[in-house]
């Protein structure tokens, strides 16, 4: 292969030619799916399983657990991929196409993308007509999408409200104070007043999707929803606006810790471990990690209750549900649906509930359960009662970034709440189409 | 995915000269197994470089002119320009640009100067010089992801360093959110990636301070220069060839810019430190829009291009450039 200048050009021509041809054959489409498609697979071999390294079950548990389901099924074997939920999206995304997963951990934001696009697969053929009304509804909208299932509710989750009854005890304040927003302000500023803590709120209002848990919250406490009837974002009056008001106003008058825009979930909960927080919303195994002698300066010194009242004595829960769903190119699906069945079953739940809620109504009835876990039963069974749930859309990405930047450009006092919720609601619902 | 490489693959072999007459036809047959045994030889590098470069860089232009929305996708119908269209019609874009422009002046810049006053300490004639040199590479040693985080760490509005220090002396009176405002935030991520980078940009201005001779300094000094002059008309023209390599080389790198975002910041506050690359992987990955994502990657290398392409004309007008 001498290369001479005509030699060279046709060199690259060649490569060229070559690249298209690759591109012919390697597919039916630009993307180079379609090609090969998942298989049920004999019920054995490795699984590969994508799951979330945060709130919920720890990585231990989850290690446990596979080490008891392989004892079980020795002829499976698990292989565990552990990321933190701000990487989970897009690692679900991106090793689609090669069908690295066998099973995926999905938020109950996404089964109208991840189904409609075709990353998971629709399970509803496996799934047991039971289940429909032995686990919980809200725990169920995480693996539902126009009403097929494309995977098994793994932990219903919302946020709950934790406070620092020491501290509370300081200003005089109990339980009962911090049943309403307003009550919960007030306590703040007596906090802050006596000098027990700079700031006695924190909140994860870091740009990511913790921020629109947190506004949920509060839209839910004052009566409103996301989306009007015909499924458009209607968030720019009302409720939508009184809750973006209600959380610029606890900033501007020194009671959120301003820090809040740079947190997520985990830097509430630690804040509060390290005793400079007072109150904050989180999801349930906060509690876990507050009475962890380990990581926390404040065991025993913290309460949970379901979310504080709004003016309307509305308090829902923002539906954090997440679900166990089938990679669509998996070629062990069999062996992943046993895994499955076997990490949501109502006996691994209840072992686990101190880190994660269980999907199983009957599990809130039993009180060897309840009891291994009182606080946040009391608080979450409640609270799963009324939950609020986040936009279903296929582009929920696109609406959720929109929401998360005007919101903060409320919070950071660059637009008013009116300005950034019209802004918001403008860029969401063009992209809705 | 720069591909500024694509067609450097086998430019370097030349043909050898023509072989005298007598002997021609045994040094052609010669040749010709040389030849042969060196296309066997280059073959796996070429897979390799057609692989992991030339297939990808041609897929994903291929794939900027159709519209694909799902990792997955069979239909994918065609679009034409409408993704490029749609990018340079959409404000997102022009901001990330801007944002990227600010990030890239500023820290290219400030890596420049700190790189020369190091460089220049490195190059004095101190005792234990190579400890001095092998400690101001560390940083540069630093993965990035591992950077990015010691920097969150240290500007964390709650414990960090930066917080402690500047409380303790006064400067500030409470605890500031570093990463908590979007101008701000910027700032204290190019402060990350300078500390990053100087050592780099430092040791590519030693390589050019040693290479200048001790004699035009003397036949300076002899003509009575001072510093300022010195290094006005020695050392800076001298090092035109290092300067330029690294300006063309950080520029690219510094507009590219993801890790350090991705770890530090995700883009926020308010999209403030949210750079084209990041944009470009949010469009393509987050929000599953792959034929947009793509033609972003496009328009991010063909601005590379531009800026390469400025930078070393205006470079070669210099008479001391090599490049």
């Amino acid at each position: 292969m001498r290369i001479t200048s005509t030699g060279r050009h046709r060199t690259i021509a060649g490569l060229a030619l070559a690249a298209t041809a690759a591109l012919a054959l390697s597919a039916c489409s630009v993307t180079g799916a379609g090609g090969s498609s998942g298989s049920e697979g004999d019920g054995t071999g490795t699984i590969n399983a994508l799951f979330m390294k945060q709130a919920g079950y720890s990585e231990s548990d989850i290690n446990t657990m596979i080490k008891d389901f392989e004892a079980k099924n020795p002829k499976i074997t698990v292989k565990p991929t552990f990321v933190a939920y701000e990487a989970l999206h897009d690692k679900i995304v991106t090793s689609a196409p090669a069908g690295t997963y066998d099973i995926v951990y999905s938020d109950v934001i996404w089964p109208a993308e991840f189904a409609s696009k075709g990353i998971i697969t629709d399970v509803t053929k496996r799934f047991p007509e039971s289940w429909k009304k032995d686990m919980l509804g809200g725990a169920l909208t995480s693996a539902e999408y126009k009403g097929k299932y494309y995977g098994v509710p793994w932990g219903p989750s919302t946020k709950l409200f934790f406070y620092n009854k020491d501290m509370l005890a300081k200003v005089g304040a109990t339980a009962d104070d911090v049943k309403t927003w307003d009550g919960v302000l007030a306590v703040a500023k007596k906090l802050k007043d006596a000098g027990v803590v700079q700031y006695p709120l924190a909140w994860s209002w870091a740009q990511a999707e913790a921020l629109i848990c947190d506004y949920a919250v509060m839209l839910g406490a004052y009566g409103g929803q996301f989306t009007d009837s015909s499924g458009k974002l209607d968030i720019n009056k009302g409720a939508g606006v009184q809750a973006l008001e209600f959380m610029k106003k606890s900033i501007d008058d020194g009671l959120t810790d301003p820090a809040s825009t740079t947190f997520l979930e985990d830097d509430t909960d630690k804040s509060m471990a390290a005793g400079k927080t007072a109150m904050e919303l989180n999801w349930e195994s906060t509690f876990r990690d507050q009475n962890d002698p380990s990581i926390s300066k404040v065991v025993g010194q913290i309460a949970v209750t379901t979310p504080p009242a709004g003016p309307t004595g509305d308090n829902p829960g923002v539906n954090g549900s997440m679900a166990l769903a089938i990679g669509a190119k998996s070629k062990h699906q069999a062996a992943a649906w046993k895994f499955i069945e076997y990490l949501t079953s109502e006996a691994v739940q209840d072992k686990y509930v101190k880190s994660s809620m269980t999907n199983w109504k009957a599990s809130y009835t039993k009180p060897e359960i309840t009891q291994s876990n009182p606080e946040v039963f009391a608080a979450a069974g409640k609270t799963y009662d009324s939950m609020i749930l986040r936009p279903p859309v296929a582009n929920y990405n696109t609406v959720s970034q929109a929401l998360q930047v005007e919101i903060q450009n409320a919070l950071l006092g660059k637009k008013s709440p009116q300005q950034a919720l019209d802004d918001a609601v403008k860029t969401a619902n063009e992209s809705l189409g | 995915m720069t591909g500024v490489s694509v067609a450097g693959v086998e430019t370097e072999r030349r043909a050898p000269a023509p072989a005298p007459a007598p002997r021609g036809r045994r040094n052609r047959r010669k040749r010709d197994n040389q030849g042969r045994l060196a296309f066997w030889l280059l073959l796996p590098a070429a897979v390799a470089v057609f692989g992991v470069i030339v297939y990808p860089i041609l897929r994903t232009l291929l794939i900027s002119f159709f519209e694909v929305n799902s990792a997955l996708a069979t239909d994918t119908p065609f679009v034409g320009l409408q993704n490029y269209v749609q990018i340079l019609t959409a404000p997102g874009f022009w901001s990330a640009m801007g944002r990227t422009l600010y990030f890239t002046l500023v820290s290219t810049a400030l890596e420049l100067v700190f790189g020369l006053i190091v460089a220049g300490l490195l190059n004095a004639k101190l005792r234990a010089r190579w400890l001095f040199r092998a400690v101001v590479i560390i940083p540069w040693a630093i993965p990035t992801i591992v950077n990015a985080a010691m920097w969150k760490g240290i500007f964390s509005a709650q414990y960090g360093a930066l917080n402690a220090a500047l409380t303790q002396l006064g400067i500030i009176d409470q605890y500031q959110a570093w990463l908590g405002d979007p101008t701000l935030a910027l700032n204290m991520v190019i402060i990350a990636d300078v500390w990053k980078t100087t050592p780099l940009v430092a040791f590519f201005l030693l390589a050019g301070l040693t290479s200048i001779p001790d004699e035009l300094y003397e036949a300076a000094k002899i003509d009575r220069a001072g510093w300022p002059r010195i290094f006005r008309s020695i050392v800076l023209p001298m090092l035109v060839p290092s300067i330029s390599i690294v300006l063309v080389l950080r520029t690219v790198e510094a507009f590219k810019v993801f890790d350090i975002i991705y770890a530090m910041t995700r883009g926020g506050p308010v999209n403030g430190t949210q750079t084209v690359a990041y944009y470009a992987y949010t469009t393509a990955f987050s929000d599953q829009n792959f034929g947009v994502g793509a033609a972003l990657s496009y328009i991010i290398v063909l601005v590379i291009l531009v800026l390469t392409f400025v930078y070393l004309r205006m470079l070669r007008r210099s008479e001391m450039s090599l490049l």
